[in-house]
């Protein structure tokens, strides 16, 4: 079947599928079960017309593809601008592949206000995809600001004990990081008249904006902290642990598996985007905050009583890596960076759902609780030790692919960046394996838990797919890197002199 | 002084021979002003005639009328755009658009007060006589190009209000807010007029155009600049910008709820048309830092007030000094973008407030028991309706996109960084960051904590429902499509501002793309 003909409208289906669903689910009437039947089916509709644009992207072309470019408000001058590129592919399929799954997880988890949840995790699986596919910037920051109403309720409403001091911190965070985004964006206009990414970055590369020289330093901070505190870098990650442990196990999942790759993607995006030399000045700095972050995340997830906060704090340790290959400004480090993205989406939403599973029948995330699980509880050991493997980067299996390109990025920008890099792979076995130890192996110490009942169908329908997509981007990543490579090649070329400058030294 | 005085009578009597009487078209271009004029009266004369229980719905119904007949005679009005009784009043797009504003929030403000007058049993004739007679003087405020005339335009308006905020005769505190807004706002209306005669005494008219001329003209005597500054000082009251700000949260506690609204929209939609003339219009001369540090502290105590309130009238009183300081930003900004921003941003904080205090209004419930923030515990479980759209209000108090309240930010602060007032920008932003907070606290409130069974929560009857769908839609008109109401306003901000250099019409160019 061609269904080409599809390609100038694919984006906005996609995005707004969601929306639709979850206008949808405002006038069905509130019997749980077909609410969460109805989630379920927009979100796998969702995901199926998603897989239409890896389908149809051509995959050697740069710059954008599926565009849609239509006036939105005249004055200011604001385009309904979508596009993708073989980056932001991948981060919407895995925005829309990871949804269906965080419905299938909250399936019996939930049980008070079940509509509203729904309908919040269709609002905000639209706002993550319009993050990901807009060109304008008014759009971008449109939608970078409405996954945060969504996701702070999620946590609000239907998180643990300190729900309320988790949600509002999550909100304070973030709106206050990206105040600064739309300052600078607000320049941007106020001196190029145009939201439009590439229109603005043509005027950039073209030196056609005024003042530009002084203002690039600011500029380059303004959307930086943005996306800092969104990736958690360190010293702007105090939130994370926080919304991660009060958050309900759907909001765990799209907050690691997706909303913290909305300031990795924007760190590539725009920062490297537009400010290629401030990129380059300011690496030093932000390389040592990513690695301090690999390394102190990984420190501090090794002394984690809480299973949850462990989890939490190794997604600060492995964005680190993610930052460390975006600003290693080589092909193989940012080419590992956007795989360890989608790598760590998975991984870790694996392990937020195992753990949620973990607490609906146990309400705790203690891991002194549990020990000797793997006797009641063999299936859902044997697929806790694969994610676990996954996450740790086995080879073979996705975690690796990703950390060992960005490493390997790391080494020819600088040996010294490769060699504590590296340290958090290690530290990460370390604290993943133990974990794994302390709560599956050994005799039950714990008589409740020698009646846990192990997983059920639904379960296994989540974490299944999860764990065969592991397996299949550790095996075939050339399926994802024969996109990735192309677009990356794209953003990386800007970089050139001053690549050569800094070698040659 | 007595030269002034001797040079002015003998002036005055000359021109008054050489005017003629008003033509019908210059009628017209008060009409809205005559037919509110008309229907306060009409509701003060009927009043009498029915009996307590349901004089408040015909005498509501009779404002709306009102309101209504003077909403569509702003189409008559636009129609003939020019300058009446004797060079006073001048109708062009400036004008009109607040006319439109003002009688709209007017309308909506007795949609929501019908409920509200039943509930807290006030004998409602002098209410809606007032709400329309304030109307009249707030429009007159916008079109007035007269300072003698702006003066009693903003007498008339004020004094409405000082009797609207104590309506509710048996609360003390509404008797302290409606003393407390007539003294301090006496004192600061002399600080105006005496601006005013200042003025007069610096370039010898009090006519707009004329004291634009003769400012433009040759060097700037010093009591012009005293005269600003005072002007500046009285009108900074009725916008309750800081430091002039203290009174706002003692009157809005007190005030009834509805009033509440209308007093922080649509009064203050007049003051800030009048600043447009007297800062913009006139070019006024030494306006930069007064502007500069009143938005910065307005902003910032508005916002820092807001955060430890627990009353929801007073943090809504707080939020709107802040408010005021947002709008105050783009005074500092090149007059030709900063018009048509301040024009959009009340317009979108007039549709945001209104609603915002018809959903507070609705849930004060009888006496206006329930304002605390602890009150609206669980509003989203209880009320899912009346909660939502009071977080919609909120989210564009906070400045979320799809919502007007957004893209008011958004204008003011291009316009600002347009006009390289990079600090100011970066204040006002931090500010709304602050300000999310405790805009938060009351959503927190009503979707994460436990409902309380006994606060009341009663059906939100028809007229009240209204009021807040006007609200809801205008708020995501501004938001979704602010395009057409800015146009507007670009192009009215042209016809007030036609003396602005060429270099600043080339900014506002770019700027409009």
């Amino acid at each position: 079947m061609n269904t080409s003909a599809l390609n100038p409208y694919i984006l906005t289906l996609v995005t707004f599928l969601p929306l639709v669903g979850s206008l949808l689910l405002l006038i069905i009437p509130r019997r749980d079960r077909d609410i969460k039947g109805f989630a379920l089916g927009i979100s796998l509709i969702t995901f199926v017309a998603s897989l239409h644009l890896p389908v149809h992207l051509h995959r050697n072309l740069s710059g954008f593809q599926f565009e849609i470019n239509k006036q939105w408000i005249t004055t200011p001058h604001i385009q309904y601008h979508m596009g993708i590129d073989g980056i932001s592919v991948w981060l919407v399929v895995l925005t829309t592949f990871l949804t269906p799954l965080c419905v299938l997880i909250s399936w019996t988890s939930i049980h008070e206000r079940v509509k509203e949840f729904f309908i919040l995790l269709l609002i905000l699986e639209t706002a993550l995809i319009g993050v990901f596919t807009s060109l304008d910037l008014f759009l971008f920051y449109f939608f970078w600001e409405a996954t945060l109403i969504p996701m702070a309720l999620l946590i609000g409403m239907y998180g643990h004990g300190r729900r309320v001091y988790a949600a509002v911190k999550y909100f304070l965070f973030t709106f206050i990081g990206s105040v600064f985004m739309l300052t600078a964006i607000i320049w941007l206009y106020s001196k190029t008249g145009s939201f439009d990414f590439v229109e603005i970055q043509n005027a950039i590369r073209g030196g056609h904006v005024e003042n530009f020289a002084a203002a690039a330093q600011w500029l380059f901070l303004g959307f930086f902290i943005a996306f800092a505190v969104k990736v958690p870098l360190f010293p702007f990650h105090t939130w994370l642990p926080d919304a991660h442990v009060e958050a309900p196990t759907a909001g765990s999942v799209l907050l690691a598996g997706v909303l913290l790759k909305m300031g990795t993607y924007g760190l590539l995006r725009f920062n490297l985007g537009f400010f290629p030399e401030q990129a380059r000045q300011n690496a030093w700095w932000i390389v040592t905050l990513a690695l301090i972050g690999i390394i102190y995340g990984a420190l501090v997830s090794l002394v984690q009583p809480n299973m949850k906060k462990l989890i939490a704090y190794s997604s600060v340790s492995h964005l680190g890596f993610v930052v460390l290959g975006i600003f290693s400004f080589t092909q193989a480090g940012v080419d590992g960076a956007v795989f360890v993205m989608l790598a760590h989406g998975i991984a870790t939403g694996g392990l937020f759902m195992l753990a949620g599973i973990l607490y609906e029948r146990r309400h705790t995330y203690e891991i002194s609780e549990f020990g000797g699980l793997a006797t009641p509880m063999p299936k859902y050991a044997a697929y806790f030790l694969f994610v676990v493997l996954a996450s740790v980067g086995l080879p073979l299996l996705n975690g690796f692919i990703g950390e060992f390109l960005v490493l390997s990025g790391a080494f020819q920008e600088r040996p010294i960046y490769g060699i504590l890099g590296t340290t958090g792979i290690i530290w990460s076995s370390g604290y993943l394996l133990w974990m794994y130890q302390r709560v599956f192996f050994g005799v039950v110490k714990h008589d409740v838990n020698n009646t846990l009942p192990d997983l059920n169908l639904r379960e296994k329908a989540a974490l299944l797919p999860a764990a065969a997509m592991a397996l299949v981007m550790g095996i075939a990543p050339i399926l994802w890197l024969s996109s990735i490579d192309p677009a990356v090649k794209s953003v990386v070329e800007n970089i050139p002199q001053l690549a050569a400058k800094v070698v040659g030294q | 002084m007595t030269t002034t005085l001797a040079h002015f009578l003998p002036s005055l009597l000359a021109q008054a021979q050489v005017y003629s009487l008003p033509t019908g078209e210059e009628y017209l271009r008060i009409l809205p002003e005559l037919i509110l004029s008309v229907f306060g009266m009409i509701v003060m004369v009927v009043d009498p005639l029915l009996d307590d229980r349901s004089s408040h719905k015909s005498l509501g119904a009779i404002g709306l009328i009102g309101t209504l007949a003077a909403l569509s005679s702003t189409w008559l009005m636009a129609q003939h755009p020019g300058t009446g009784f004797w060079n006073m009043v001048r109708v062009d797009g400036f004008s009109v658009f607040f006319h439109v504003l003002v009688i709209a929030i007017s309308a909506v403000v007795i949609l929501s007060s019908y409920e509200y007058m039943a509930l807290q049993r006030i004998r409602a004739g002098e209410y809606y006589g007032l709400i329309l007679l304030g109307t009249v003087g707030m429009c007159l405020m916008s079109s007035a190009i007269e300072l003698v005339l702006i003066f009693i335009a903003l007498e008339i308006s004020s004094i409405a209000t000082y009797i609207l905020a104590g309506f509710r005769r048996r609360e003390a505190a509404s008797s302290e807010s409606s003393l407390k807004y007539f003294l301090l706002g006496s004192f600061a209306t002399a600080f105006f007029l005496y601006g005013v005669a200042m003025m007069f005494g610096a370039t010898g008219s009090t006519n707009i155009d004329a004291i634009a001329t003769a400012l433009g003209s040759g060097t700037v005597a010093p009591l012009a600049y005293i005269a600003v500054a005072l002007m500046f000082v009285g009108l900074g009251f009725k916008v309750s910008s800081a430091p002039f700000h203290v009174w706002a949260p003692d009157v809005y506690e007190g005030a009834p709820a509805p009033i509440v609204g209308l007093m922080s929209t649509g009064p203050k939609a007049a003051a800030f048309a009048v600043l447009l003339r007297v800062l913009f219009e006139i070019n006024a001369p030494g306006r930069f830092w007064l502007i500069w540090i009143s938005a910065a502290l307005s902003m910032t105590l508005g916002n820092v007030g807001a955060l430890v309130q627990d009353n929801i009238k007073r943090l809504l009183a707080y939020s709107s000094i802040a408010h005021a300081g947002y709008i105050l930003v783009a005074f500092a900004a090149a007059p030709e973008i900063g018009t048509s921003a301040v024009m959009f941003y009340t317009a979108a904080y007039a549709a945001m407030n209104v609603g915002a205090f018809a959903v507070v209004s609705h849930f004060a419930n009888a006496g206006e028991k329930y304002l605390t923030l602890e009150d609206y515990s669980g509003l989203g479980r209880r009320s899912p309706m009346l909660a939502a759209t009071l977080t919609f209000f909120l989210m564009s108090l906070i400045g979320i996109p799809i919502t007007g309240g957004f893209f008011g930010k958004f204008y003011i602060f291009s316009a600002a960084l347009h006009s390289n007032l990079v600090w100011l920008t970066v204040i006002g932003l931090v500010n709304s960051a602050v300000g999310a907070y405790y805009y938060l606290r009351v959503i927190v409130m009503m979707y994460m904590r436990e409902p309380r069974a006994d606060v009341p929560v009663t059906p939100v009857p028809m007229a009240t429902g209204l009021a807040i769908a006007i609200c809801v839609l205008a708020t995501l008109f501004l938001g979704v499509l602010p395009g057409q109401v800015l146009d507007y306003a670009t192009q009215s901000a042209h016809a007030l501002v036609p003396g602005v250099s060429a270099s600043a019409k080339q900014g506002a160019a770019e700027f409009g793309h």
